[in-house]
């Protein structure tokens, strides 16, 4: 394979690798492309977003409480209409019923807390994206960022639980930003135990059916142990509940042709029965510790479990969990499915075998390192190919704009229907396999529509002043094509020839 | 207002015919020559995670079915469609048209797939492959495909994205609620020019910028609050725990739109719609109620929006895999195998439930825990694509569905 000349190099690394170029950032890079990506990796992780830490536990306990002010409210609301309309309730004899209706009545228009609280939340969420969105606009270590998101996406926790939506900024920040360039043991357990993972994938719930909890339930409690569900009101059935076990093994690890059966996913979920969140009724379950991770021995299905072959003794609290995740972490399978999940997301759809075949030995030679990982991406040679393989994603899209216009980008409130509309939504991926990878899914002919209004909105207000001929050339550099350049020195405004680079081919690409 | 039969095509395609120039035009004389073909339509409805068959059309008569259920029984509430078999209360547009003859279940229905994963099984039910990763192009792509050897056919998606079901070498449409775009005004034209060898972008813009200009009056009707209508089944959760009315408007004007498309001159004659959310592992029962509640107006707007084209459309609601037989213990169900698919249109013929009813005895389940099912989902699509669309056996077992012929197309339809 041909190797590129330094400065298309250059501007692959801000590009391919990176968010984007910033102004600047390729002649940086040039005078040592991988060094310039090398220099990004680092054990301590991925950087944090600004805004300081909010605890997950904190934002899931907000929610609950608000949920749970929100049903009383409406029982509330209910007992006002009823009592309000004449023929509903009859008047007691021992409260005239008019002063108390007038005073119902007069309550309903005074500000609602309750709905002020649901929009307090929903702010947070706001602040959790545009300080993540902030963070990849202005960064100077692009590359470390997007293999931030890439493991975000890979464990993927996402709003369209509303519970889950208060925590997928708190959970990329306790438990993947920490670990990406760490051991991808440590990375997945962190994923899996953490109480937004447990929530999203219903593990809170999930109770052994031949565990002390579920005897106790049998035998007529009215409240379950913890409480923790998510379903509102108490179970009166308690029992396994496997999403977890299932998407653990199909989505974060083996992948679907990983070698396990439905008796692996059963087992592995009785396994993990325990695992859970505090809840509001704390101490029930022997634990106080509202919203935070827990282990609720009771509800722990007792025995051997066998999983994929591997017998698991008896063992107390999360041993059998960690124990399958340690084993399952390191799998030969689970190198080669996320290897080639790397591949895909940093080179091509369909990435070339010998790429893949040098992340897996990077991987298996390290014990699942993820820094050499990273490297190993940056020394192929297959990773550099001139031509550009990848359509961006929407939020890719957006993030690289912001930066060749050298802004900080767009206050949440706009940003989040310009998403919406391209098909990615705000921290709100359609399912636990995360947002798609392929051209195919992002490049459909409404979508092109919608980036191309959206190219046209953001360059009428971002660069009246200034020359968009030489803003294509600090975006992509030696990838700058010669029809996208003439295009863009004969618009007839600024605004529209940094709209036809944002809308070119190789800007969406990269 | 409905597309008229365009006679310099049929000509073209008659003429062309007669010289025996295109073996596959000889192959299927009867549909280039049937005027009332163009006319056909079928819409795909993919409902994601799993959809629950055992709530879309209880078994209630069945004799095990509360047992296996317990409180996500629905005996009480379902709307009746036989002696065995219901529907989910919230499906009330579509009992109507059970009750006119217009819509049917097949209550014991899956892919080839047997992982239990959505996400292989969701590829396995849009590719139409025997099995995932084969081809990467969707199989109702792949219909428009062939039969576009015959006579013009176009496809829509509503959104933003295109379902996988519609990925492939046909450039389909999609489209989603904005402001309108002007096709001939400056940045589009010199995109159009930009991407003339962009084999991606190029066919991506210029379809784009036909449907906006066809949108102009496919969607004329449906007036404010369009924007709504991209919120989902997700969108309104909560509001109102009966399926919130907000929701209901939103997604019948969902419906009004594909099938505005639809009754456009030379509109799309095929569509696909994707709704997310059914994964009901845990709080089974207020999921469902609004998840089904969305399907149904949905499938509500597409029927009144049709309009005098309902009597030639036929819809089909599938989903990737059922839910276990058996209640978890966190009040819904787990991933399973057999689930129920809709047939709903003013083409159908009337009939009973379609495929047999393994029933829910112990020794019926599948192991021991799912619906077994009974037909091939592809069968299913292979007869609707066979009967309805014209398409021949051949393509439908090699082309369309890849190696399928051990497949048979479920006929008498329509």
């Amino acid at each position: 394979m041909p190797r590129p000349d330094p400065m298309m190099m250059a501007a692959i690394a801000a590009t391919r690798f990176g968010l984007g170029a910033r102004p600047g950032e390729i002649d940086t890079a040039a005078k040592d492309p991988r060094a310039f990506l090398r220099g990004q990796i680092r054990r301590s992780g991925a950087d944090q977003p600004a805004g300081g830490p909010v605890s997950s536990a904190q934002r899931l306990n907000d929610f609950r409480e608000y949920r749970q002010d929100k049903r009383e409210a409406k029982v509330e609301k209910a007992a006002d209409v009823r009592a309000a309309t004449p023929g509903l309730t009859p008047p007691s004899p021992m409260t005239p019923a008019d002063p108390a209706a007038a005073a119902q009545a007069k309550r309903r228009d005074l500000p609602d807390p309750v709905k002020d609280v649901g929009r307090m939340l929903r702010q947070d969420i706001g602040q959790d994206f545009a300080a993540r969105m902030t963070l990849a606009t202005t960064t100077e270590a692009g590359f470390r960022e997007r293999w931030a998101l890439f493991w975000a996406n890979h464990f993927t926790v996402s709003a369209t639980k509303a519970i889950t939506g208060t925590v997928v900024g708190p959970f990329e920040e306790e438990a993947i930003r920490p670990n990406v360039f760490g051991r991808f043991e440590d990375l997945l357990g962190a994923a899996e135990t953490h109480p937004a993972m447990l929530t999203y994938l219903d593990q809170i719930q999930s109770i052994g059916p031949d565990s002390q909890a579920a005897q106790f339930m049998k035998r007529g409690s009215p409240r379950g142990i913890g409480g923790a569900g998510g379903g509102g009101g108490f179970q009166r059935t308690a029992g396994l509940n496997e999403n977890l076990a299932r998407e653990i093994m199909e989505l974060h690890t083996v992948g679907v042709d990983g070698g396990y059966t439905q008796a692996d996913v059963t087992e592995f979920a009785r396994a993990m029965t325990g695992l859970s969140i505090g809840g509001p009724n704390g101490g029930r379950g022997g634990d106080g510790a509202y919203g935070v991770a827990v282990f609720r021995e009771p509800a722990h299905e007792p025995g051997v479990r066998t999983v994929m072959k591997v017998s698991y003794p008896q063992q107390g609290g999360k041993g059998q969990t960690n124990a399958i995740l340690v084993d399952l972490a390191a799998k030969p399978a689970t190198a080669r499915f996320i290897c080639t999940k790397i591949a895909r997301h940093f080179v091509a759809d369909d990435p070339p075998p010998a790429l893949v075949a040098r992340l897996e030995a990077a991987w298996t030679g390290s014990r699942g390192d993820l820094a050499r990982v990273a490297e190993a991406l940056v020394d192929a040679p297959q990773a550099w190919a001139p031509q550009p393989a990848k359509f961006k994603t929407p939020y890719d899209y957006l993030v690289s704009s912001f930066r060749a216009a050298d802004v900080a980008g767009l206050p949440f409130e706009r940003v989040a229907p310009i998403l919406t509309s391209l098909g990615q939504k705000p921290f709100s991926a359609a399912s636990p396999k995360g947002w798609a990878e392929d051209a195919p899914s992002w490049a459909a002919p409404d979508a092109i529509v919608k980036r191309m209004q959206f190219a046209q909105m953001f360059s009428a207000g971002a660069v009246r002043d200034r020359d968009p001929k030489q803003l294509a050339t600090e975006a992509l550099g030696e990838r700058l094509s010669p029809d996208t350049a003439k295009a863009i020195a004969r618009a007839e405004s600024r605004p529209e020839g940094f709209a036809l680079l944002l809308m070119s081919p190789e800007f969406q690409r990269r | 207002m409905n597309a008229p039969f365009n006679p310099s095509r049929r000509s073209v395609l008659a003429t062309a015919a007669g010289f025996g120039l295109t073996l596959q035009l000889m192959a299927v004389p009867a549909l280039a020559a049937d005027a009332s073909a163009a006319k056909k339509k079928m819409i795909v409805v993919i409902c994601r995670g799993g959809m629950d068959g055992l709530s879309v059309a209880p078994p209630i008569g069945d004799s095990e079915y509360k047992g296996l259920r317990g409180d996500l029984a629905l005996d009480a509430t379902a709307l009746p469609l036989d002696e065995t078999f219901a529907l989910h209360p919230q499906l009330s547009a579509t009992h109507a048209l059970a009750k006119a003859g217009e819509a049917r279940i097949v209550p014991a229905v899956a892919t080839p797939d047997r992982a239990r994963s959505h996400f292989e099984a969701q590829d396995v039910l849009e590719t139409g492959a025997a099995g995932v990763y084969s081809t990467s192009s969707g199989w109702l792509n792949r219909a428009v495909e062939t039969l576009s050897a015959h006579r013009k056919v176009d496809a829509i998606s509503i959104g933003p994205t295109a379902p996988l079901l519609l990925h492939g070498k046909v450039q389909t449409a999609s489209w989603s609620p904005g402001k309108g775009v002007d096709a001939e005004a400056r940045l589009p034209s010199l995109l159009q020019d930009l991407y003339r060898n962009d084999t991606l972008l190029g066919p991506a813009l210029a379809k784009g910028l036909a449907t906006e200009t066809m949108a102009k009056d496919a969607t004329a009707g449906l007036g404010g609050g369009q924007a709504a209508m991209m919120g989902g089944p997700t969108a309104k959760r909560g509001g109102g725990g009966q399926g919130g009315q907000p929701g209901r408007d939103a997604a019948k004007m969902l419906g009004q739109a594909v099938a505005g498309f639809m009754r456009e001159p030379n509109g799309p004659t095929v569509a696909a719609i994707s709704l997310d959310g059914f994964d009901s592992h845990a709080g089974q029962a207020g999921l469902l109620t609004q998840r089904l509640a969305y399907l149904d107006a949905v499938l509500d707007g597409v029927h009144t929006g049709l309009g005098s084209e309902w009597k030639n459309t036929v819809v089909v609601v599938a989903t990737e895999f059922g839910r276990t037989a058996r209640a978890n213990g966190t009040g819904g169900t787990d991933h399973g195998t057999g689930s129920t698919a809709l047939l709903l249109g003013g083409a159908l013929k009337p009939g009973g439930i379609v495929g047999d009813w393994p029933t829910l005895k112990a020794q019926a389940l599948y192991e021991n825990r799912d619906v077994t099912p009974t037909l091939d989902m592809r069968g299913l699509f292979k007869g609707v694509l066979a009967e309805h669309m014209g398409l021949d056996r051949a393509a439908l077992d090699n082309q369309i569905f890849p190696n399928s012929s051990g497949v048979k197309p479920v006929l008498g339809l329509v």
